[in-house]
């Protein structure tokens, strides 16, 4: 019964004005809403914009009706033709020409947590598995609260401890997350399965460049500190391979190791891959040619990033170019 | 590919014999010279293609209409219960003349028929009255199929209802197909017209209660004096059956039970629980458990009083019928984060039907430019419809004295 996108003849993709709705495309995920509800609110208003484009010719076609001859004694019957409306191809008896669109999410974040999330349409729910097994870093904003601590790490839960926090410094908090980075680099290096010992390797590692090409534990590349107002305080963390709850979880591991207990107020995703936070759409935008528009824009980027992971896999070891942020 | 008549399945004896009988206990039995008759037609159906449905279909529309008398209209009825799938078509198409048909003649003509050959000289008459369009399927799951060839679907399709949201209905499809335009939806028709429904919004109307096209006119019209009894007046009736399709079907007892219902639980007076149920006719038609955990939630959970629950329901009715978790999530929010005391939200019941992610954006946008100001003693006074009802350039330009680009940003930051 339903109908995928049919593409016509135009080359480009996401052309307005033809029906052509394939590839990826970024929205802004706010805080409290279902990473589902959001997917199927996007297809409801795709599916709106795709059946309100074209209208409806009224198709007639030529039937012979029987009936008596003009100008005779009315006994003789002969067939005359008439053209009649077909009224089977009518809108209101087909219905609408369009009742699904594949749309694909891509790295998904749970209700609490907002940010970047992309999504796929159509044909571009295959460059959707192309970008996790990419296996590019995430950036997200985390912000907390000293001072207590819950069951579920986030502000929302039941209260576990409370604590005092004044012994906190700007220097502690650096220290620790130093350390924090520290041991995640060394897993890095482990978990991306390279030999150290070849030129190639040593000068990616020099450079930075090394993630792992396979599944892994979550791995911090970066942890940073931007604002520290006691009792609250702003991170950056680059991440791969995370789920927002593990970074709760980090957060609060640094109020213990701070010798306190932290909470997390707001878990926000400002990148995924080579969609930043410019490129995310809001809720007001989430119509039919905002998405077509955001896709072409974001199209030639995909396609340089997927190519360079995938020459770079081409070699026998795993190092990858890291994405550009 | 045509059967020959000595092919008919063996199914179709059992299946339709045994109505063909019941109906030759009333009609006369067929005498021998028409079974002559029947014999020149039986060869017809060689030229056909199609199923022997079809075939059958062409024996009674040449011995039909033109050579026959007329058939009653209780031949008719018999023969919808006959074929209870098949769809009741124009007359000059088909005529469901079986009664015609002796059962017993029909067996022993079928044994001993030679089949016609097609290069049988056929008179110009019979040759002109040969229609060869494809047969109808007897079951479909669509009515587009049967559109094309049913007067009455046509009809209703230029009215605009909408076939494909009622053929996904159980029962809707075949209903349709077997009523007659002109005997029962015509009349009907006429009623809504008398009582005020537009022509535009008959199609609508249908597609929502179309049982009303099987209703008793009797019945219809007790009702609507039974609303004028109660001083509804015209343009009142004619608004609250546009808006709350179902109305009429709806017993006269069962609509006083909720007229009573409402007058009680609200504590209105007559004329306001008049207009409350124009506002919202939906109040007639739905359930009322809802409304009465509603009001449970408004009274024990939120705690309003009476007198302002009956003021919030006079200017908002459909607050009566928002869902639970929404209203006290919103009014959770309203109340506790943004600090607005009872008595304003009393003011402004619109809060409770608008979403409650939007009030959230708005007021943290408010609070971080430091103007989430809502009491009305205070300067810089923003009143809560203005938060909520208003669209977002006016709400950025006016009230939050920003630009859209500004707000857009903030959004990206929550």
């Amino acid at each position: 019964m339903s109908l995928p996108v049919v593409p016509f003849g135009s080359a480009s993709m996401g052309y307005v004005g033809s029906s052509r709705l394939h590839g990826l495309f970024a929205v802004y995920k706010p805080p409290g809403l279902n990473w589902k509800h959001l997917r199927d609110t996007v297809e409801l208003q795709l599916l709106k914009g795709l059946n309100s484009q074209k209208k409806h010719t009224p198709q007639e076609h030529v039937r012979f009706l029987l009936g008596p001859m003009e100008g005779s004694e009315g006994k003789e019957l002969t067939l005359s033709a008439t053209s009649v409306p077909v009224l089977s191809e009518h809108p209101l008896v087909r219905g609408p020409k369009y009742r699904s669109v594949k749309v694909g999410v891509g790295h998904r974040l749970d209700v609490k947590s907002s940010g970047v999330f992309v999504l796929g349409v159509g044909h571009g729910n295959k460059l959707l598995t192309d970008i996790y097994n990419a296996h590019l870093t995430k950036d997200y904003t985390v912000r907390g609260i000293l001072g207590k601590a819950t069951d579920d790490f986030s502000d929302e839960g039941r209260l576990v401890e409370k604590t005092t926090y004044d012994h906190v410094t700007p220097e502690k908090l650096s220290r620790i997350l130093a350390v924090i980075q520290g041991s995640h680099q060394k897993a890095l290096v482990m978990y991306s399965n390279l030999d150290l010992k070849t030129q190639e390797a040593y000068e990616m590692a020099v450079k930075g460049l090394i993630r792992p090409m396979a599944k892994s534990p979550m791995l911090i590349t970066g942890i940073q500190c931007l604002q520290f107002a006691p009792p609250e305080f702003l991170l950056e963390i680059q991440c791969m391979h995370e789920t927002q709850q593990l970074l709760r979880r980090v957060v609060h591991e640094i109020g213990l190791e701070l010798k306190s207990a932290a909470v997390c107020t707001q878990v926000r995703r400002t990148r995924d891959g080579v969609f930043t936070l410019e490129d995310a759409l809001l809720r007001t935008q989430w119509d039919m040619h905002s998405i077509q528009k955001s896709i072409q824009k974001a199209a030639p980027r995909i396609e340089a990033e997927l190519e360079k992971c995938q020459t770079v896999a081409l070699c026998p070891r795993d190092p990858v170019g890291q994405p550009a942020s | 590919m045509a059967l020959p008549a000595q092919q008919i399945p063996k199914w179709f004896y059992t299946i339709k014999i045994r109505n063909f009988i019941t109906i030759m206990q009333i009609r006369n039995p067929l005498t021998r010279p028409r079974k002559t008759a029947l014999h020149g037609l039986l060869a017809l159906p060689q030229q056909s293609s199609g199923s022997f449905f079809h075939w059958g279909f062409k024996n009674y529309r040449t011995s039909s209409l033109w050579n026959s008398s007329q058939t009653s209209s209780s031949t008719r009825q018999e023969n919808i219960s006959v074929q209870d799938t098949h769809p009741h078509l124009n007359e000059e198409q088909l005529k469901t003349e079986i009664t015609n048909f002796d059962p017993q003649i029909l067996l022993e003509e079928l044994e001993d028929l030679p089949p016609i050959s097609p290069l049988q000289q056929i008179s110009e008459e019979d040759a002109v009255q040969i229609i060869a369009e494809p047969p109808l399927p007897p079951t479909s799951f669509t009515l587009r199929d049967y559109v094309d060839r049913s007067d009455t679907l046509q009809k209703l399709v230029l009215l605009g209802v909408n076939l494909s949201k009622l053929e996904k209905r159980p029962g809707a499809g075949t209903l349709l197909l077997r009523l007659d335009f002109k005997n029962d939806i015509q009349k009907i028709l006429l009623f809504l017209k008398d009582i005020g429904v537009e022509d535009n919004q008959l199609g609508a109307f249908l597609t929502k209660n179309y049982i009303i096209l099987t209703e008793d006119l009797e019945n219809l019209r007790t009702r609507v004096a039974y609303l004028e009894s109660k001083k509804f007046s015209k343009t009142d009736i004619s608004r609250m059956v546009v808006n709350a399709p179902y109305l009429l079907s709806f017993p006269v007892d069962r609509l006083d039970n909720r007229l009573g219902f409402f007058q009680k639980e609200l504590g209105l007076n007559v004329q306001k629980t008049r207009e409350l149920v124009v506002r919202l006719p939906r109040l007639l038609t739905g359930s009322l458990e809802p409304v009465k955990e509603n009001m449970k939630v408004y009274r024990l959970q939120l705690g309003f009083k009476h007198n302002e629950i009956q003021h919030m329901v006079t200017r908002i009715p459909k607050i009566l019928t928002a869902s639970k978790r929404k209203l006290t999530e919103t009014f959770d929010y309203v109340h506790n984060v943004m600090s607005v005391p009872h008595h304003i939200i009393v003011k402004f019941p619109q809060v409770f039907n608008s979403k409650l992610l939007k009030i959230k954006e708005r007021h943290s946008f408010l609070s971080y430019l430091g103007r989430a100001q809502y009491d009305p003693q205070k300067p810089n006074y923003i009143s809560l419809d203005k938060l909520v009802s208003i669209p977002d350039e006016v709400f950025c330009k006016e009230v939050a004295k920003a630009s859209l680009q500004d707000f857009e940003t903030f959004l990206k930051t929550l």
